[in-house]
């Protein structure tokens, strides 16, 4: 197929399986962050918040090695995990916790703006229905801030798709192991010859993007046209209050 | 079910320290706004947390904060609604409606009302299978209403359930909240500024003025006394319970019977044996001491004057005992003397028929 050779074939096929573990694996971390930043006030609230968002404005290869040095084999962190047999740098496990750090900071922007945006009013009168905070958080709270949920989750994934200096920083570029499509397509402009092989990853990352980018417009509609005027019809109702 | 309600909070200028025990019945929380009604509310939700207070159901401890207690909102089961109706947007209405009745549904102290009562009750059989967001106002509030009914309250509570509808839509729901009253046997705190609500609803009334309570007790005896706060005062009167004895047709208007004698009223859409309560407003009830004859007021009542209270602005509020059944008449001071009414006096007291507002007349189910 598009006549790709195995070492191409191999880091399209990690890149996604690396993206999807780092996105999946944000998931709930980064919905509870995201719930605490939007909902609670306490000393400190800054300084995640600072902390969070540090990937996005570090520069990448700051973040891998910062990563590298915490998570390496003799890192705090890595020698830690070490014990127990797990290995992050150098392998494609350490690639995921470098897209998921570098995605984190977009997937919490989203959920908790959408969070923020969730009207308090109905989750009062949820609980006064007899729903506990999480029952309340499950049935009102996350469906109601499901499209900005989902959107943080795309964000975060084509972030992971296309993360390169983090990766190459803390994982190296081995292909079958390290090397994702960003490594590859970067390998490929180096070696004489390369260009072909360059232009069919680019092309397969373009289409990678706008399909995940198309699939998510396509769900948030979905969810748009119920929750939309969902709050809309509150807007109105909460017209005499 | 006695509810005990002691409240202190203080949130910038504003200071509240209520107190206040309602018992069986609909107690009617009555105020302007700012008066700190909705934040009463709001406390015994446990949507707030007061400074200092406690709140029982009986000897049920919701809130002592000397004791630590503070029973979250959802382990309350205090029934709330909003005077917006706060549906769930992404649910149906079934959906809705089964909301709390899930979280209930291991529940049976409470005997509860049955979805089918509920929706007949309600009249939203025909709204079940829609989606919440294309319901009107009065669609929704009923909706809301039947939701925290169906969740197993031991208490329901309503925030000025009808602030945000138009009169038609008002007078839509008013008789449903008076079957409530009297055939679910559900205590019911109900907040309102509205006089003719209070005249038709309430059994207790507390009124709330700054944060602090001006006045609270049984709803005849703070209505005939013009216990409304002064902003009410003009708007006193008394609450007599009559059945419908007879329709006069060809004339528009209703006979109704009591101890205090009959009275003729706009026409009524209740049915004959029916019994009602109605608000006579102290303003339009005249005082007489000669048997008026000539007079083109419908309606003439005879008793003896059983009571004095002075109000603002030079106005007298007199009650007239009639047969056991107290009217109350507001005149100026000057009347008072030129007529020398004091306790004891033998007097007739007129009321025009066109005087009674048909809004505040309501059912009574016995």
């Amino acid at each position: 197929m598009f006549g790709l050779t195995p070492d191409e074939g191999s880091a399209i096929a990690l890149s996604l399986r690396v993206a999807s573990v780092a996105t999946l694996a944000s998931l709930v971390p980064g919905l509870a962050i995201a719930w605490v930043l939007a909902r609670k006030r306490f000393p400190g609230r800054a300084l995640l918040d600072g902390l969070v968002h540090l990937p996005l404005i570090l520069p990448p290869v700051v973040t891998g090695y910062l990563l590298l040095l915490a998570f390496g084999r003799r890192g705090t962190f890595g020698s830690m995990l070490a014990e127990f047999g797990i290995v992050l740098s150098f392998r494609w496990t350490g690639a995921a916790l470098a897209c998921a750090v570098m995605g984190f900071p977009l997937m919490v922007r989203a959920m908790r703006l959408s969070l923020e945006a969730v009207d308090r009013r109905v989750e009062q009168a949820a609980a006064t229905l007899g729903a506990s905070p999480f029952a309340v958080f499950l049935t009102v709270t996350l469906p109601l801030a499901l499209p900005g949920v989902l959107a943080g989750t795309v964000l975060a994934f084509a972030k992971a798709m296309g993360e390169f200096g983090a990766t190459i920083t803390f994982v190296s570029n081995i292909p079958g192991e390290t090397q994702t499509l960003p490594s590859a397509i970067y390998t490929l402009t180096q070696v004489p010859g390369g260009e072909a092989g360059a232009l069919r990853l680019t092309l397969i990352s373009v289409a990678i993007s706008m399909g995940a980018l198309l699939i998510s417009e396509l769900l948030a509609r979905r969810l748009g046209r119920r929750l939309g005027q969902g709050h809309e019809q509150m807007a109105r109702g909460g017209g005499g209050a | 079910m006695t509810i005990t309600v002691d409240l202190a909070l203080k949130r910038d200028a504003f200071h509240l320290d209520a107190a206040f025990t309602a018992p069986p019945g609909l107690t009617v929380l009555f105020g302007r706004s700012g008066s700190g009604k909705s934040t009463v509310i709001a406390c015994m939700a446990g949507l707030v947390r007061p400074d200092r207070g406690r709140i029982a159901l009986d000897d049920q401890i919701l809130l002592d904060t000397v004791r630590n207690i503070d029973v979250p909102t959802h382990r309350r089961r205090i029934g709330t609604v909003f005077q917006e109706a706060r549906l769930i947007p992404h649910l149906s209405v079934r959906q809705n409606l089964a909301y709390g009745r899930w979280f209930a549904r291991g529940l049976r102290d409470t005997a509860g009302l049955e979805p089918g009562a509920v929706i007949d009750l309600l009249g939203i059989g025909h709204l079940l299978d829609r989606q919440v967001v294309g319901l009107s106002g009065g669609e929704s509030q009923r909706v809301a209403i039947g939701r925290a009914l169906l969740s197993r309250p031991r208490l329901l509570l309503m925030d000025e359930p009808l602030a945000a509808l138009d009169a038609e839509r008002k007078a839509e729901i008013l008789p449903l909240i008076e079957r409530l009253r009297d055939i679910a046997g559900l205590p019911i705190v109900y907040v309102s500024h509205a006089v003719s609500e209070v005249a038709r609803l309430a059994n207790t009334i507390v009124v709330l003025e700054g944060g602090r309570i001006a006045a609270a007790g049984p709803a005849e005896a703070i209505l005939r006394r013009g216990d409304l706060g002064a902003f009410h005062a003009a708007q006193a009167g008394a609450l007599l319970d009559m059945v419908v004895e007879a329709d006069v047709p060809n004339a528009g208007l209703t006979r109704l019977s009591g101890r205090a004698g009959r009275l003729l009223v706009p026409r009524l859409s209740q049915a004959v044996g029916t019994t009602v309560r109605i608000h006579v407003p102290a303003r339009d009830v005249l005082l007489s001491l000669d048997d008026p004859r000539g007079l083109s007021a419908r309606n003439r009542l005879s008793g003896h004057v059983s009571a004095l209270h002075d109000q603002a602005e030079g106005a007298v509020l007199v009650e007239v005992d009639c047969s056991g059944a107290v009217l109350s008449a507001r005149l100026t001071r000057a009347s008072v003397q030129e007529l020398s009414l004091a306790p004891g006096t033998p007097i007739f007291a007129i009321i025009k028929s066109v005087a009674f507002d048909p809004h505040g007349v309501g059912a009574i189910e016995i």
